[in-house]
């Protein structure tokens, strides 16, 4: 998906940074439907009883984000990378992640 | 003129960090859509940087501390077990129930959305600075997670406003 170049800013920081945030967004989303799917990860996700478990699904997609944009950041920086796909992939990520968070949608999965 | 500790919080967290986020969201879109080589100088791009920046991270920032006020002050006393809690008076109800199971359960997830993306959006205005201008692509990609944030802010500060009109916090 890149390729090797000289060009000081090259696109490749930005879409790490775009991904990066995607992702976030997609775990958040995907642990929103799957904790209703299964009870105990619900009960896994609620590291504290007062906010319950939507501290765990908002906090490891922020965790997921934190670890995996500076991976990408490191790898990506000095390359210019496809960024129309990485940009189309992240797209489709946020608006997965959007729908799985909508109530109608997890609610469907729920037990 | 008195408030209490619960009712200040909200007040701090929907009116004024979230707020400020939701204001400023026009602001920066437009300096960020005009942002063209063709429709400003170089000396106006240098000028509108500095702008861009500080309105970007002020508005990432505001999202942050929207989100981290929200779940981790106000949401525990929103849904805290007594039968006295907004949640519990909102399910208790089936004409108001749908603001909890629809409005509160949307609200508190999507909004986290916010300041992912417009961190991202901060990010990228700031590691390309003037070189924006002329990176088109980058600069669309750069709008877009930021609208996207703006929306989901949005959907999170309507619901926000009105279940505060319905359920108040007290």
């Amino acid at each position: 998906m890149s390729t090797q170049t000289d060009l000081v800013k090259s696109n490749g920081a930005a879409g790490a940074a775009v991904l990066a945030s995607a992702l976030g967004v997609f775990i958040t989303g995907s642990l929103t439907t799957l904790a209703e799917i299964s009870g105990s990860l619900k009960t896994a996700l609620a590291w504290s009883g007062a906010v319950g478990p939507l501290i765990g699904k908002t906090g490891v997609g922020v965790i997921g984000w934190l670890i995996v944009w500076p991976i990408l950041h490191a790898v990506w920086r000095d390359k210019e990378v496809n960024f129309g796909t990485i940009y189309i992939v992240s797209l489709v990520l946020i608006a997965l992640g959007w729908l799985l968070t909508f109530p109608p949608v997890f609610e469907a999965f729920s037990g | 003129m008195t408030m209490t500790e619960r009712e200040f919080w909200t007040v701090l967290h929907g009116m004024v960090f979230g707020t400020v986020f939701l204001l400023a969201f026009a602001g920066g879109f437009a300096d960020l859509w005009s942002l063209k080589p063709e429709l400003i100088t170089s000396a106006g791009i240098g000028e509108r940087m500095k702008r861009l920046v500080i309105g970007m991270w002020t508005m990432a920032i505001m999202a942050w501390l929207t989100v981290i006020s929200g779940t981790y002050i106000v949401y525990p006393w929103y849904r805290a077990g007594d039968p006295g809690s907004p949640r519990s008076l909102l399910l208790a109800n089936a004409d108001t129930k749908a603001w909890h199971t629809f409005g509160m359960e949307w609200k508190e997830h999507v909004g986290w959305f916010a300041p992912v993306l417009a961190t991202a959006a901060a990010f990228i205005v700031t590691y390309y600075g003037p070189r924006l201008a002329e990176k088109n692509q980058l600069r669309k990609a750069a709008l877009v997670l930021f609208t996207i944030a703006f929306l989901a802010a949005a959907v999170a500060g309507s619901f926000g406003a009105f279940l505060n009109k319905v359920a108040p916090i007290r």
